[in-house]
């Protein structure tokens, strides 16, 4: 319970969670088009997508490496 | 026809049971019936939160924007990605307030902070207001799935009222218990219902993705990216970033944080829930093969695209499976909704006028409470004809102008005063409304406007008002100043 609510302090990899904002929002009018086709998917969707799994792999190696600094107290 | 209503009413009998068995070996108190006592793990809190990534919204109205609109229908898929990155931070924070102070709802958490019950009061209000289109939607979609799925054999109407009665059953008895039950079997039929059909028909109409996009855009030149003007780049950013920010301001959302053991919970959430909801990807796919299948879908209608190349292309056994996960995803946000109006009302509206009741009389209220919103609701969805999206992203702009001030109070203490939170809570949804009785866009505000910002969402609108008439307050009552006032929702909820 003690590790659960212990505060985490901000720290200069967590600016790596403004990508997946630029990505999504900044980068849509430079991605807006149907060709070239990525995997079957227009370029727009497939530009989405990307970005999509990429928030997944940011967010992990964010939490990653928080976990490294709180993996002392830590329980699953 | 009777095997796909046979399939339906089975998954609607398993779905009441669940709801009613998740009461077991609980005593639903408010704090069991709202928040699940707490006690929640990653999974249920997983599946509470990932129960906005499938509603009907996602299953009729992904489809039908990708069928009716095109590209724009891709906004579906950024903000929930952001929304996610953003929680990552935000949701911790949350959970490490309210758990202590045993808070119930969304409002209990801005009055607490604001010490503020006017505050709390104007959060409930707006809360209920966004709920009931948001209730609305789901009942809506209900009618669509079961009397397309049944082949007409049953009535929109019958299956709304049919819903309404089966929500109203189990979330009396179990409340979120209920939901998160129910959610478990929503995620696995889902899953496998849309994973299916948005391989299979790109693939047995189209032979492939490749060629199935490139016949669509051949058909239609220009619809799979974003238009010059109207949904244009502009539109899509301000939308994404307008609920982007909304997403967790729905009340129910927000107290789903309240239902984790510990907050780490929403850490792993944030990296999971990115890729699960890739699964719309493959409502967009269905949407896009009915296009040129069973073309001819006008407006509001466009919201049948999944059902209809469903059964153009599938026997009665496999569009009641089809039918029967999208009544599951009417029914389980349909749950959250309905637990989450009536709580609101019970804790946030009715308890601070009833100085003297009692927890057990406001649980008993807020059970009370449940048919009413129920019905309401029900009636509603009956007598409306917007679609799908379009409801969602009106009931969008007014739960995001709930953001301001929320980031506002996240350090130990509010940095503007709660007049300050309330004068701009109240100016963005007023501007909200405004907006859209009138039906304006930001085309007719401004005429001589450039293009770009002629194309923005005019929620952004509400969100400036929202901000400019908070700084201004804030400078003119100082949050020094502010009034220690009792906070009897909170005090008697410890």
């Amino acid at each position: 319970m003690a590790s659960a609510t212990q505060k985490k302090p901000m720290r200069g990899y967590h600016l790596l969670a403004l990508l997946p904002a630029i990505g999504l929002v900044a980068g849509i009018p430079f991605a807006n088009r149907a060709e070239p086709y990525v995997l079957g998917l227009p370029f727009l969707l497939f530009w989405i997508v990307a970005w999509v799994v990429a928030t997944s792999a940011i967010m992990g190696t964010i939490w990653l490496l928080d976990r490294r600094r709180a993996a002392p107290e830590r329980a699953p | 026809m009777s095997i796909s209503l046979a399939i339906l009413g089975a998954f609607f009998v398993v779905a009441v049971v669940l709801g009613i068995l998740a009461r077991r070996g609980h005593d639903m108190n408010l704090e069991q019936w709202t928040v699940g006592g707490r006690g929640f793990g990653s999974v249920f809190v997983f599946l509470l939160m990932a129960g906005e990534i499938y509603t009907t919204f996602t299953f009729l109205g992904g489809s039908g924007w990708a069928y009716g609109k095109g590209a724009p229908a891709f906004y579906i898929l950024c903000y929930g990605a952001i929304a996610y990155s953003l929680s990552y931070f935000l949701l911790p924070v949350v959970w490490r307030y309210a758990q202590p102070r045993r808070l119930l709802s969304q409002a209990d958490f801005f009055i607490a902070k604001y010490e503020s019950p006017a505050l709390g009061i104007v959060v409930a209000l707006v809360g209920v207001a966004a709920l009931v289109p948001y209730l609305v939607l789901q009942l809506k979609g209900l009618g669509i799935i079961v009397s397309e799925s049944s082949y007409g054999s049953i009535a929109p109407a019958t299956a709304v009222w049919a819903g309404t009665a089966a929500l109203v059953v189990y979330v009396v008895i179990s409340g979120v218990r209920g939901s998160a039950w129910t959610a478990a079997l929503k995620d696995v039929m889902i899953l496998a219902v849309v994973v299916a059909i948005g391989v299979y028909l790109p693939v047995h109409y189209y032979g492939g993705y490749g060629p199935m996009f490139r016949a669509i855009e051949q058909a239609k030149p220009g619809f799979l990216s974003l238009s010059e003007s109207g949904m244009s780049p502009t539109w899509f950013m301000s939308t994404v970033v307008l609920t982007a920010l909304g997403f967790y301001m729905w009340p129910q959302y927000f107290a789903s944080v309240y239902t984790a053991r510990n907050e780490d919970v929403f850490r792993k959430n944030a990296v999971l829930l990115p890729l699960y909801q890739l699964v719309i990807l493959f409502v967009f796919f269905a949407g896009f093969a009915a296009l040129l299948v069973v073309p001819g879908l006008k407006g509001a209608d466009a919201d049948l695209s999944l059902l209809r190349v469903s059964k153009h292309t599938f026997g009665e056994g496999t569009v009641g499976l089809i039918g029967a996960a999208g009544l599951l995803t009417a029914l389980v946000p349909g749950s959250m909704i309905l637990v989450s109006a009536s709580a609101i009302v019970a804790q946030n509206i009715y308890r601070p006028m009833a100085t003297s009741a009692t927890d057990r009389t406001v649980a008993l209220v807020a059970r009370g409470l449940v048919p009413v919103v129920a019905v309401i609701a029900a009636l509603m969805a009956l007598h409306g004809g917007q679609a799908i999206v379009t409801l969602l992203l009106m009931g969008y702009n007014v739960v995001t102008q709930l953001f301001p001030a929320l980031l506002l109070s996240l350090g130990t203490r509010p940095r503007v005063s709660a007049v300050a939170a309330i004068a701009g809570i109240v100016a963005g949804e007023a501007t909200v409304g405004v907006v859209t009785i009138m039906g304006l866009s930001i085309a007719t505000l401004l005429p001589s406007a450039p293009q770009f910002v002629k194309d923005l969402n005019v929620g952004i609108v509400a969100l400036i008002v929202n901000l400019v008439v908070l700084s201004v307050v804030a400078l003119v009552t100082p949050r020094a100043a502010r009034v220690r006032t009792e906070v009897p929702a909170v005090a008697s909820a410890s």
